[in-house]
């Protein structure tokens, strides 16, 4: 099967390409990029007008399988994925049972072979159970094939357990993730700390919560002499500390997600429980040194954190709602919505943000447009305008903090391994 | 002007005018009360359902003495909250009470944000009864209308809330609707009972009692909860007491005629002494009966705002 894209802008910035090209697909791989590929293929695409880009690869998905399948599934999930011109995602650990033995690993590559429809990589846990009390078998986990190892939902609250655990991922060669959050700073709190959380009477997740364990992280990373990726960066303190840590030279990369550079934290007004998010939504300058972060490359990375709530779990009161927001199907619009169409970023930039970086960090050969790579192709209408509704979604759960918001920019199709997968009505 | 609202669910959301509709209205309201026969048939035919999630004795009597002097018809539910977490949800309970055709919900309840969550869900009128540490907007109605009543007006008054500002619904709802109309407001408390941003909501904030005593026309002074100071900012009641209690001796630096109020209940020899509570400047019991008049204000608003709204759309 060869398909043959036409006439679309092709963005691969890990070739330095950003012209009008066609690109030819042979079985899973591509074969050709050029300007006028004569048109002997099975299937042509006309890609005029539109923007031709790597699969995206999302290095923070929350699939909720096994255990919680009425949030998510595999198969769901990376339905989802696909509508939003994603094409690989990291899984993370914290299902039920936790991913954290070699056991639940294998079980879930037997659900990911039967139902996925994309690559998912699996973040394994780094304790028992994500515990905090005992390290999982990380040697034997990474020989199971695991990606990253992560605590996510949570960080490992024991510094010096950390720090073996950092260790063994140096010698196993496995990036660890963090989810920074100090529990004893964080709390129970619901909202930022600040006007918003003293005017909806709700407690307050302080920004030392969040960059004081950054800090840490860097810290024990730097020690370990081992590389570390800061997820979900919410925080204008989080940005300025990493970007210190990679002035000297510290192997730390980082990621942020859409919500956290477009939103803030005046989006809870009326209790909204789908902006309930973990780190919270923040202020106006931390969306502000996101953004600038962003450009000057401090943050590598964004991704979604897709998180699935049930209505039950988020029709409920503020402060007993599920902590999360789906992302997946809205992502790529969202950072088009924010950051190419004000100018922040120029296409080249994105695609490194949400497809070339994410590979490279995870190692993953992905990411790219290259001649010889997996077929992962998004091909996206970049000023189609719509509007985000809760019955369009694909994902199980509909809990989007971007419902009744207009965006920029549709997928019309997706390629999986020289594949169309999705191709919009 | 009319009322156009369904519920009452803080004073964040009002104006200046529907506040002073709401004071002006209770007026009206507070004669009622002093007849032989308390009775007026305002309210009817209608069911006022009081839904209260947390133990709460004075507000929720006061909302049934002033739904039946309105000729209107209460059912009290007093829900364990222990029992909440295994059972229906908020929403399911609110959606029942409207399927009895019950008019008006007043709810109660330890999470900020109930009323407003219930009340984006059942077409009825919605009353906040007091909702966790966010609004507690009957009691500070009834307060503005206290301290109308008893120095003529609200704009340009000094008022100072004393207390845990942190934790409290009483001192948000009193700072909006203070503020709204005109007067100026002093919160006073540690620093650790002190919320970050309150000076955003118009307050001023002191931690020194004497500077909040000083040039005020009132004080409004919080209950102390230490059941909920799990940060420990005092070690004990009696410290709290020297520190922020209100006296004889402190009352004397204040304007002669200053206004003591409290929204109770009094933990008496804590927030302030015995002879404070009891003397000719405390407003306390006042709050209590004017108390009546505000929230048959707001139930037969409410009612109003939700007919008129039926009416729009039908």
């Amino acid at each position: 099967m060869k398909i043959l894209i036409k006439n679309g802008r092709v963005i691969d910035p890990a070739n330095k390409i950003d012209e009008i090209l066609d690109i030819l697909v042979d079985g899973e791989r591509i074969t050709k990029v050029a300007k006028d590929i004569p048109g002997n293929a099975d299937q042509t695409i006309d890609a005029a007008g539109k923007i031709v880009m790597p699969g995206i690869v999302d290095m923070h998905v929350h699939l909720r399988e096994p255990g919680r399948e009425d949030k998510e599934t595999v198969g769901s999930g990376t339905r989802a994925a696909v509508k939003g011109g994603v094409t690989s995602v990291l899984a993370m650990p914290n299902t039920l049972p936790a991913m954290d033995s070699v056991d639940t690993v294998e079980k879930l590559k037997d659900i990911i072979q039967k139902t996925a429809h994309v690559d998912v990589y699996i973040c394994a846990a780094i304790t028992k159970g994500r515990l905090g009390k005992e390290l999982t078998d990380i040697a034997g986990l990474k020989k199971a094939g695991v990606t990253a190892i992560s605590d996510d939902g949570g960080s490992v609250g024991s510094g010096e357990l950390f720090l073996e655990a950092m260790k063994k991922a140096k010698a196993n060669n496995i990036l660890v993730l963090c989810h920074s959050e100090d529990k004893s700073l964080s709390r129970n709190g619901v909202v930022n700390l600040g006007y918003t959380s003293t005017r909806l009477g709700l407690m307050g997740i302080s920004r030392e919560s969040e960059y004081k364990c950054v800090a840490r992280d860097i810290d024990l990373a730097a020690k370990a002499k081992t590389a570390i990726h800061i997820t979900h960066v919410s925080c204008r303190e989080s940005v300025e500390i990493i970007a210190q840590a990679k002035k000297k030279g510290i192997a730390v990369t980082c990621d942020t997600a859409p919500h956290y550079l477009s939103l803030t934290e005046e989006e809870v007004l009326d209790y909204d429980t789908n902006m309930k998010i973990n780190p919270p939504l923040r202020g106006k300058e931390d969306v502000a040194a996101i953004k600038e972060g962003l450009k000057n490359g401090t943050i590598d990375a964004i991704a979604s954190d897709h998180a699935p709530h049930t209505d039950n779990e988020k029709d409920v009161e503020f402060e007993r709602a599920e902590f999360g927001a789906i992302g997946l199907e809205t992502e790529l619009a969202v950072n088009i919505t924010e950051l190419i169409v004000p100018g922040l970023l120029t296409w080249a930039d994105l695609v490194k943000k949400i497809s070339f970086n994410p590979a490279r960090i995870l190692g993953l050969n992905k990411g790219t447009l290259s001649v010889g790579a997996e077929a992962d192709i998004a091909i996206v209408s970049p000023d189609d305008e719509w509007a985000v509704r809760k019955d369009d979604f694909c994902s199980k759960s509909k809990n989007s903090p971007f419902i009744g918001r207009r965006l920029k920019g549709v997928v019309v199709t997706t390629i999986y391994k020289g594949k169309v997968v999705y191709k919009k009505e | 002007m009319a009322w156009t609202r369904k519920d009452l669910l803080g004073l964040e959301e009002l104006t200046k005018e529907e506040i002073e509709l709401v004071l002006t209205t209770a007026e009206s309201f507070k004669e009622v009360s002093t007849r032989d026969i308390k009775k007026v048939p305002a309210l009817r035919g209608k069911t006022v359902v009081n839904l209260f999630y947390e133990p709460s004795t004075r507000t929720r009597v006061s909302f049934e003495v002033a739904a039946k002097r309105l000729s209107a018809d209460v059912i009290n539910v007093a829900v364990q909250e222990s029992s909440v977490k295994k059972g229906e949800t908020l929403i399911d309970t609110a959606r029942n009470i409207e399927a009895l055709k019950a008019d008006i919900i007043v709810v109660r309840h330890s999470a900020s944000g109930a009323a407003n969550i219930i009340a984006r869900h059942v077409g009825i009128s919605v009353v906040n009864g007091g909702d966790g540490w966010h609004e507690h907007p009957t009691q500070a109605l009834l307060d503005m209308f206290t301290l109308k009543e008893k120095l003529g007006k609200i704009e340009g008054l000094k008022v100072s809330i004393v207390g845990d500002i942190a934790h409290s619904r009483v001192a948000r709802s009193n700072i909006w609707g203070l503020t709204k109309l005109g007067a100026e407001v002093t919160v006073c408390a540690p620093k650790i009972l002190i919320p970050p941003g309150i000076e955003k909501m118009g307050a001023r904030v002191t931690h020194d009692i004497d500077e909040a005593l000083k040039g005020a026309d009132a004080i409004n002074v919080l209950r102390m909860q230490f059941e909920r100071d799990e940060q420990k900012a005092f070690p004990s009641p009696l410290d709290y007491f020297k520190t922020f209690g209100i006296t004889r001796e402190r009352l004397e630096t204040a304007k002669k005629e200053i206004v003591v109020m409290h929204p109770g209940p009094i933990n008496r020899g804590i927030e302030m002494s015995s002879e404070v509570a009891d003397c000719p400047n405390s407003v306390i019991l006042e709050q209590v009966t004017n108390g009546i008049a505000v929230r048959m204000a707001v139930l037969f608003l409410v009612t109003q705002g939700h007919d008129q709204r039926d009416e729009n759309t039908h």
